[in-house]
């Protein structure tokens, strides 16, 4: 599976400061395997009924630290398979955005977005260009990241990445500065 | 070359055991650079290795790279409370019997992993947040998700980013009823949740050497909370004492350079740090146990793998002795090993606790992730030991957790509300 360049989509808004407690408790995530069983439980901890209201093809638009707390993949998945095409946020907590890029959901760091968008807005994510457009037509880059891991996202994660390449894509990583 | 990279006074502790252990050597890492790390050690849990073994199955990896180096611990639901954690545990029996890499029942990882083989200068990548407790001892340590931890079982190696660093340095004394636990909260309530993020925190300091290896992981392990990727204390007279006890040797000894460089620095005086008490759905909200007082709670939780040691056992026993447990109070209490269940029970503080109508446990992750001993119902409060207090966390999402260490929750226990433990030692 390849993520397609541009992704447009309906917003859903949140806070600052979202943990993975609150994107799937550990009690619904410690005693399933199942994805889409997953899914069920995405963002209980604000509401119990998320799963009926998104629709294919949203976006999540966050503040600041999204993703604290729990290394469980599990929130990413349950974000996944609720059919949510990307999230954005001020910032991602460290294992949270890590385990994005391993699944292939599309994780954008965009300082200052969360004031720029309000719930239910149409916004435009351009992978290619690594940017989010927001309703007016502003256009806000996100923070850089390494090629290989946008390779990793755009090829659906690493499963996905070690089934065609027989490889990870940091083992051919030849070892250098980033800007960030 | 590591030779030199050892002795370069330039070098903070993630600079330096990075530059150290990265293949090959050849180069000086500093923040943002992203390099490969080979693993020593890799652990999963109950809750993240069903996972991990989901991924490597479909990845269609035929082996693991070294079995001896692999450890799957099922610590947060054990033994399992019903039928889906049941079937979980089973895939992962399976898998160590089609693998051969180690299992672990009955402990909490980070604590087994300290107590049986942690050293310091390796490299363990956890597939759980609080892998980063193993930094107490000098050990390149932190958490990952379940697909990257499948990628180690398949390589054996990690990338990383090289973080910055933060120095906090500890000085004075603890007054009585203060605990390693509340300077962590102190400090994460300084920071906030995500004031350690991406960083590597370097704990410093003359009051260090008063810090027993058990403190140490205390904080180590619950540094987490404000985000950060490594928490550390480097190797002193104490950490090699503890290695001497357990006949395991240091890979690397590593002492960031005097004149490294350091994203932000802070002081901390002990002396001035009184019980700390975090309040309801953020682990940054920190207040003095004099600002919470008197809130009733349904139940006092002393467990987890950051305040579920000997010593903090030992410390609830020290108040509890002697007093009940309010009526229409919970509390429970869960040790953070086999090994400090067998310490509690031989020198007689399992008897203090029962005897003060505390239940007392097995060894495992417990109340604190809500799936048994100790869920919480629909509003209900408990004041907790545990990492973290966010919401649903331990049961119902109107329930509420507030944060603290053993003593104020035990002191709280006989009270049935939260209570300043300096009344009771």
């Amino acid at each position: 599976m390849t993520s397609p360049s541009v992704l447009k989509g309906r917003t859903w808004v949140w806070p600052d400061d979202v943990n993975t407690d609150i994107i799937i408790p550990f009690r619904f995530k410690a005693r399933t395997n199942d994805p889409v069983e997953m899914a069920k439980y995405a963002m209980y901890g604000f509401d119990p009924e998320f799963y009926k209201k998104v629709k294919a093809g949203d976006l999540f638009v966050a503040g600041k630290n999204f993703g604290g707390g729990s290394s469980r993949e599990q929130a990413p998945v349950a974000i996944k398979y609720s059919n949510v095409a990307a999230v954005i946020a001020e910032s991602f907590a460290r294992i949270f955005y890590r385990n994005c890029f391993a699944i292939g959901l599309p994780a954008l760091e965009v300082p200052g977005i969360s004031k720029q968008v309000k719930q239910f807005d149409e916004i435009e994510i351009n992978l290619q260009d690594w940017s989010v457009t927001t309703r007016d037509g502003g256009v806000h880059p996100a923070v850089k990241v390494p090629e290989f891991l946008r390779g990793l996202m755009r090829e659906g994660g690493l499963v996905e990445y070690y089934k065609r390449h027989h490889n990870f894509p940091w083992e051919t990583l030849e070892t250098k500065a980033v800007a960030r | 070359m590591r030779q030199g990279i050892l002795n370069d006074d330039s070098l903070t502790f993630a600079e330096k055991i990075i530059s150290i252990r990265a293949d090959g050597a050849e180069k000086i890492h500093r923040p943002g650079d992203i390099t490969v790390l080979p693993v020593d050690l890799a652990m999963a849990q109950d809750s993240t290795g069903p996972l991990a073994i989901k991924v490597f199955g479909e990845m269609g990896v035929p082996r693991v790279w070294d079995p001896s180096k692999i450890h799957l611990v099922i610590d947060h639901s054990f033994p399992a409370p019903d039928e889906k954690v049941a079937n979980l545990h089973h895939l992962m029996r399976e898998f160590v019997k089609k693998y051969g890499v180690r299992l672990v029942e009955g402990s909490i990882s980070h604590q087994h992993l300290l107590e049986n083989h942690v050293v310091p200068g390796m490299v363990l990548f956890g597939a759980d947040s609080h892998t980063c407790q193993a930094g107490a001892v000098g050990a390149f340590a932190t958490g990952i998700g379940s697909s990257e931890m499948a990628a180690v079982w398949a390589s054996g190696k990690l990338w990383v980013k090289v973080p910055e660093s933060i120095k906090v340095n500890l000085t004075g004394q603890f007054k009585k009823g203060v605990f390693a636990r509340d300077i962590v909260s102190h400090f994460i309530g300084t920071v906030g949740e995500d004031g350690g993020n991406y960083r590597s925190i370097e704990w410093k300091g003359p009051a260090v050497k008063d810090l027993s290896i058990a403190s140490r992981a205390c904080i180590s392990n619950n540094s987490m909370e404000c985000g950060c990727k490594l928490s550390i204390f480097e190797v002193d007279a104490s950490t090699q004492e503890y290695f001497r006890s357990k006949n395991r040797k240091s890979m690397y000894e590593i002492h960031a350079g005097s004149k490294a460089s350091y994203k932000d620095e802070y002081d901390i005086d002990i002396g001035k740090i009184v019980p700390e008490v975090a309040e309801p759905g953020n682990v940054d909200k920190v207040k003095e146990v004099g600002e919470v007082e008197g809130t009733p709670v349904d139940q006092a939780f002393i467990g987890s793998s950051t305040n579920g040691r000997y010593e903090d056992l030992v410390v609830a026993a020290k108040i509890l002795k002697g007093h009940k447990v309010k009526t229409g109070t919970r509390c429970v209490i869960t040790p953070a090993s086999k090994s400090v269940f067998e310490q509690a029970i031989k020198n007689g503080l399992a008897e203090i606790f029962l005897q003060s109508g505390a239940v007392f446990t097995n060894a495992t992750c417990g109340a604190c992730v809500g799936t048994h001993l100790g869920v919480l119902g629909e509003n209900e409060v408990c004041i907790s030991s545990s990492p973290r207090n966010y919401i649903g966390r331990m049961g119902a999402i109107t329930s509420k957790i507030y944060l603290s260490s053993p003593a104020t929750a035990a002191a709280s226990a006989i009270e049935g509300k939260i209570a300043d433990p300096r009344r009771y030692l």
